[in-house]
C-alpha cells in the first residue's frame, strides 16, 4: 500500500462517528498490523454490506432481504405498527424484545430548519399500510421533541380518515432518574401525566 | 468579550458529533447564534427545544466570532404542550417566523417581549389572538406595520372592517363594500389592545398577517413563508 493509500484509509476512517484524525490514524495502524485477522475480513464484510443491504420496501428498515426479517416474520402481530424516526430507533425498540408488532421507518421528522416537509418522509407509505384491514393500531414512537411531536400530530391527522387507532409513547421521568437532576421540561411533562399509585 | 441575557430558543442544529449551534432571540442582542458545546448530549437535549426561555451567557474572543453559549433553563416553553397539536404548531410557527425574518445581532426587544408574552399566555384560551397580535407587532418592528387607525378612503375611524392588500391601511365597512372581494377581512379584536377573537376572527387574523409577512418579509426570500407557519394556518382553519 502506498502512503497515499494509507492517507486515504485514515481520511475515510476519520469520517466515521467518534473518530477524529488522531484516532483514525490509530485505527488504521491497528488494522494494518492485523491484515489477515481483521483488515481482510472487515473489507470483505464492508463489500458484502455494500452489495447486499437493501431498504425494505414495506417499512423502510434496512436488511439483506426485501421485505426485511421483521416484515417477513409471520409470528409478528400485523395489526400493530410502530412508527419510528430512524433505523436506530427501530433497533432500540428491538433490543427491548417487548414489542411484537411491525415497524415503519419515517426517515426523519418534519423540520423547518432543515427544510424537511411531509413529502420528504415515508408518510404516504404509512397511510397506505394503515389502510389495510388487518392494521388496528399505529403507535407513534417519535422523539419527545418539538419536531418529533409536530410530526406525530401531522401523522395522526393524516391517519384520522383510516379509522385506525393512533397512540403515542408516554413521556415523563426516566428509570433511575433523580428529580433534582431532571430538566424542567421532563419534570413538567411527568407531573402533567401523573397517575394513581397503588 | 461576553454578555448575559435572557433568550428564547428559535432553533438548534447539530455541529459535529456532540455540539450544536443554537439560535436564540435575546432581549438585548436580538437573534444571536452561538456554539453550545455538548449541545447534542443528554444534558442539553431538553434545553435546546424551540420556545424554551433561557438564561444565556455568550463568550467569544472577538465580537464578530460565533462564540459559545452557556445556557440554563428559566422556563420550558414547549414541554407542557407536546400533546397539544395546535399550541405546538404555534410555538414552531413563531420560532420559525422569528428565525427567518429577523436579522442577526440586531436588538428587537419588542419582538422578544411579545414572543415571551405569547409563550406565557399559551396556558390560557386567548393565545391565538395573542399570536396574531404578536405577528402584527413583528410586521411593525420590521418596518411594515399596518395602519388600522382610520379608513384609508374616508378618514373615519368607525366600523373598520377591511385592510387594503396594497397599502396595508384599514378600510371601513361602507367604503370597502364595493371592493370587498379584493380586500382582506379585518378582525375586530385587532382594533383594541385587550381584544380576543373568535376562531373565525383568528383565521382572518392569520390570513391578514400571513399575507403581509409573505409579501414584505418572506416574498424576497428563496424558501418563502416557513412551512411551520403554513401548517399553523392550515391546522387552525380546519379547527
Amino acid at each position: 500500500m502506498t502512503s497515499s493509500g494509507i492517507d486515504r484509509l485514515i481520511s475515510l476512517l476519520s469520517k466515521l462517528p467518534g473518530l477524529g484524525p488522531r484516532s483514525a490514524r490509530r485505527a488504521a495502524l491497528y488494522l494494518i498490523k492485523r491484515r489477515e485477522s481483521l483488515l481482510a475480513p472487515l473489507a470483505g464484510a464492508m463489500n458484502q454490506a455494500l452489495e447486499d443491504i437493501v431498504t425494505c420496501s414495506a417499512c423502510g428498515n434496512i436488511d439483506v432481504i426485501d421485505p426485511c426479517a421483521v416484515c417477513a416474520d409471520p409470528k409478528r402481530d400485523a395489526s400493530l405498527i410502530c412508527v419510528v424516526e430512524g433505523v436506530a430507533d427501530l433497533w432500540a425498540l428491538e433490543r427491548l424484545n417487548a414489542f411484537k408488532g411491525r415497524y415503519h421507518v419515517l426517515g426523519g421528522v418534519l423540520s423547518a430548519l432543515d427544510g424537511v416537509g411531509p413529502e420528504d418522509l415515508n408518510i404516504s407509505g404509512l397511510a397506505a399500510r394503515a389502510s389495510q384491514d388487518q392494521v388496528k393500531e399505529v403507535i407513534l414512537a417519535t422523539n419527545a421533541t418539538v419536531d418529533g411531536q409536530t410530526t406525530a400530530h401531522y401523522i395522526a391527522d393524516r391517519l384520522s380518515k383510516t379509522g385506525v387507532q393512533v397512540t403515542g409513547l408516554a413521556h415523563g421521568a426516566p428509570m433511575g432518574g433523580e428529580l433534582d437532576y431532571l430538566d424542567e421540561g421532563t419534570l413538567l411533562v411527568a407531573l402533567k401525566g401523573r397517575g394513581p399509585v397503588g | 468579550m461576553d454578555w448575559t441575557d435572557e433568550g428564547i430558543v428559535l432553533s438548534a442544529r447539530s455541529h459535529g458529533e456532540t455540539s450544536a449551534i443554537a439560535c436564540l432571540l435575546t432581549r438585548d442582542h436580538g437573534a444571536h447564534a452561538g456554539l453550545v458545546r455538548g449541545g447534542l448530549g443528554k444534558r442539553h437535549r431538553g434545553v435546546l427545544e424551540p420556545g424554551n426561555l433561557l438564561k444565556a451567557t455568550w463568550r467569544a474572543r472577538l465580537s464578530e466570532h460565533l462564540g459559545a453559549y452557556a445556557l440554563e433553563v428559566i422556563r420550558a416553553g414547549a414541554a407542557p404542550f407536546l400533546d397539544d397539536p395546535l399550541r405546538l404548531a404555534a410555538i414552531s410557527a413563531a420560532c420559525a417566523v422569528c428565525e427567518a425574518s429577523l436579522p442577526e445581532r440586531q436588538p428587537h426587544s419588542a419582538v422578544f417581549e411579545g414572543l415571551s408574552v405569547f409563550l406565557e399566555t399559551l396556558e390560557s384560551e386567548s393565545w391565538p389572538s395573542v399570536y396574531v397580535k404578536w405577528e402584527m407587532g413583528l410586521l411593525k418592528e420590521l418596518g411594515f406595520g399596518l395602519d388600522l387607525s382610520r379608513c384609508a378612503a374616508t378618514g373615519a375611524n368607525g366600523q373598520l372592517a377591511y385592510v387594503s392588500p396594497k397599502s396595508g391601511r384599514a378600510v371601513s365597512l361602507s367604503a370597502g363594500e364595493p371592493y370587498k372581494k379584493s380586500l382582506l377581512p379585518l378582525p375586530a379584536f385587532l382594533l383594541n389592545a385587550g381584544g380576543e377573537g373568535a376562531p373565525r376572527d383568528v383565521v382572518n387574523g392569520l390570513n391578514l398577517t400571513g399575507y403581509f409577512l409573505d409579501r414584505h418579509v418572506f416574498g424576497h426570500h428563496g424558501p418563502g413563508i416557513p412551512p411551520a407557519r403554513l401548517r399553523l394556518a392550515d391546522r387552525f382553519s380546519r379547527k
